[in-house]
């Protein structure tokens, strides 16, 4: 006899099945037990103290993710974030050494990331290069400029004579490092754009659907545009946190996993590749997670191969239960799925 | 009379003549057949330099004076920059062995990676001379830091700081660079022999860097958290280290915590001397070494024996800079050395 077909209340499925039935689900179980399970096993984990470093360890990383994220959203990918950030904030390092103001020169840096971001937009948008190809090439191109004409040293030391910039990186606004206040008003506005705006709607349009996007009169191309240049810029921003906070920018960061560690950041919070879903919560949930695995390990004194063999771990952990529990088949899949 | 007066006249001015005659002869001086080989005996040879990478205070220092030398005495000068790729580097060397340039200087990225390369290469007839970073092949020459001897000396000076009822506690924390590289293993052999004989030094971290300061500011900061009565830490670079001492000052612990660093000398490392960052920077004084290295380059340039005949080694002498003796003797800026 077959089942009406009326679903009660209680055939919904019970909160942990439903909890395991996301990747972002499966990402915060294994945030809180690694969370639980290092506030167990170490005294000092749970203090205060700890949990702000254990953010702002983080907060940079988790700045670059919401630039990411927006580009991920729509369907693109934006992996010359590091360039961006290195080249232009070292140039204004070196253009203040060279005797302008510290504020022009920092208004400099500022407009040669937007140009950069700008640039890959319009390769992007008006010259249908593939995202990934366009800002795999411009980063290279990006840091090679920067090699060549504006720095010889990759590693630059924030300026004398500039007290007021190391604020942004080692200042406390009512006991919280800025930088995680930083992070945590760039979630609030990116979470209002995301939400609350036309853009951010059109962006998600975009990223589900662009054909439909496109016939239905979103502004394909300077929406394209426009998500490049504010990528770069919240790069450069990230990149000004973070040379005020360690009084230093190195530009050999390109060289880095550092871009491979935001998109960590991103997939593991369950912002899919494939675009048109995902919110700020998620790069949240990213960052923290990877925030509470660096801290433990770094207070367990753990060896640097065997650090990263359990990021490893952790990140192929995630995608094997996430396809156990939510298998792939023809109507989920997408093209440019990962 | 007149006449004798005549005479003498004419005497005394003909050996005056005569005289005068013989002094601007001697001016003319000697012909030194020596000093005509030296300046042109290296017309056509060719030195090519294989660095870790481009781009960085030591890299840049020594080819500007390799280059400068190569200018005065007119030989070849080259720069294969692997750009901080081991397999580039790997590349480079085979293809160079191929190219028979008359020396090589070589860089290395670790102990192992080229040191069957610099064999085959000698055993091609192709001088080598190692730079800073040794192999474990010997080759004909190395001239650089004696790492080994940096650690004891960094060693030594932290415990002299925090050995048993010297400091707050006897706590220290290390800061490495990569695992592999010779900067690395030798020095934590030398830092170990030392602290090996005072137990009661506990090393409570002992972490990977990467050498980047925002990762090295991380760590320190979950360190002091920790372990808020630290005693000493050991950088292994100072290009790492501005942001482990950025996370001291930021905990206001710049009085309590001895920072140990060492780099090449470079004033960006002098400045954070100045600025109270670092207690103590043992420097490998770049000038030095280049001038150390353009020797080695010409003796074995005129030498006349085989690549790999005679085996030299020279660990140059360590400068430590405090606070009392940064000065213009002590560290160098690169347009110094151009």
């Amino acid at each position: 006899m077959a089942r009406p077909a009326i679903i009660r209340k209680d055939d919904r499925p019970p909160f942990h099945a439903r909890l395991l039935r996301s990747q972002e689900g499966i990402v915060f179980s294994l945030a809180v037990l690694a969370f639980v399970l290092f506030a167990i096993l170490l005294p000092g984990f749970l203090s205060t103290g700890n949990l702000l470093v254990l953010v702002r360890s983080v907060s940079i990383l988790g700045i670059l993710a919401l630039g990411m994220a927006l580009v991920v959203i729509a369907r693109g990918i934006d992996v010359s974030m590091i360039a961006t950030m290195v080249v232009s904030v070292s140039w204004a390092f070196v253009i203040t050494r060279a005797g302008y103001s510290f504020e022009l020169a920092l208004l400099i840096g500022a407009v040669f990331a937007i140009a950069a971001g700008v640039i890959i937009g319009v390769l992007i948008a008006f010259g249908d290069v593939p995202p990934i190809f366009a800002t795999l090439a411009a980063g290279s191109v990006i840091y090679g400029t920067g090699r060549t004409f504006f720095f010889t040293l990759e590693m630059q030391n924030v300026p004398p004579d500039t007290d007021w910039f190391s604020v942004i990186g080692q200042g406390n606004v009512l006991g919280i490092p800025t930088t995680v206040v930083f992070f945590a008003v760039l979630c609030g506005l990116f979470h209002l754009v995301l939400s609350r705006t036309r853009f951010g709607w059109m962006l998600y349009a975009m990223g589900s659907n662009p054909n439909a996007a496109r016939v239905t009169g979103v502004p394909f191309r300077p929406m394209t545009v426009a998500q490049y240049a504010i990528s770069a810029f919240v790069a450069y921003l990230a990149g000004l946190i973070l040379a005020s906070s360690a009084a230093a920018i190195n530009a050999r960061l390109f060289n880095s996993t550092m871009i491979y560690d935001i998109l960590l950041v991103v997939v593991l919070g369950g912002i899919g590749l494939n675009g048109g879903h995902g919110s700020v919560r998620n790069v949240v949930l990213g960052t923290v997670f990877v925030g509470i695995l660096l801290n433990g390990m770094t207070i367990l004194n753990i060896d640097y191969t065997v650090q990263n063999l359990v990021k490893g771990i952790v990140l192929l952990l995630a995608i094997v239960v996430d396809s156990i529990v939510n298998p792939r088949d023809e109507q989920t899949s997408q093209q440019g799925d990962l | 009379m007149q006449r004798a007066f005549v005479k003498r006249t004419a005497l005394a001015a003909a050996v005056l003549a005569a005289g005068l005659g013989w002094a601007v002869a001697q001016d003319k001086g000697l012909e030194n057949p020596r000093s005509t080989a030296f300046h042109t005996s290296l017309k056509d040879k060719k030195v090519v330099f294989v660095p870790l990478s481009m781009g960085f205070d030591l890299t840049e220092g020594w080819a500007a004076q390799m280059r400068r030398q190569a200018e005065r005495l007119g030989y070849g000068f080259e720069i294969r920059d692997p750009a901080w790729s081991t397999d580039a580097g790997t590349r480079a060397i085979q293809s160079l062995i191929t190219e028979k340039p008359d020396l090589m200087v070589i860089h290395n990225p670790d102990i192992q990676s080229y040191a069957r390369l610099l064999k085959q290469a000698q055993a091609e007839g192709i001088k080598i001379v190692q730079i800073n970073l040794e192999s474990n092949t010997t080759t004909d020459s190395y001239v650089g830091a004696d790492w080994t001897e940096i650690g004891r000396k960094a060693a030594e000076a932290v415990v002299a700081r925090c050995d048993a009822g010297k400091g707050v506690s006897t706590k220290v924390a290390i800061d490495t660079g990569v695992p592999t590289a010779a900067s690395d293993v030798f020095q934590l052999d030398g830092i170990y022999e030392v602290l090996d004989a005072h137990p009661d030094i506990q090393v409570v971290s002992q972490q990977a860097t990467e050498y980047n300061p925002e990762k090295a500011r991380s760590i320190m900061a979950t360190v002091l958290q920790q372990h808020p009565d630290l005693c000493g830490a050991i950088g292994i670079w100072d290009n790492q280290d501005t942001g482990t001492a950025s996370a001291i000052k930021e905990a206001g612990k710049s009085d309590q915590v001895f920072l140990v660093t060492s780099g090449g000398g470079n004033s960006v490392g002098c400045e954070n001397v100045e600025k109270g960052l670092f207690n103590l920077y043992i420097s490998y004084n770049v000038p030095l070494q280049g001038d150390l290295l353009n020797q080695e380059i010409v003796r074995l340039l005129m030498s006349e024996g085989a690549a790999g005949e005679s085996k030299a080694i020279y660990f140059n002498p360590l400068t430590l800079i405090t606070k009392d003796n940064v000065n213009q003797r002590n560290c160098w800026t690169l347009d110094d050395l151009k």
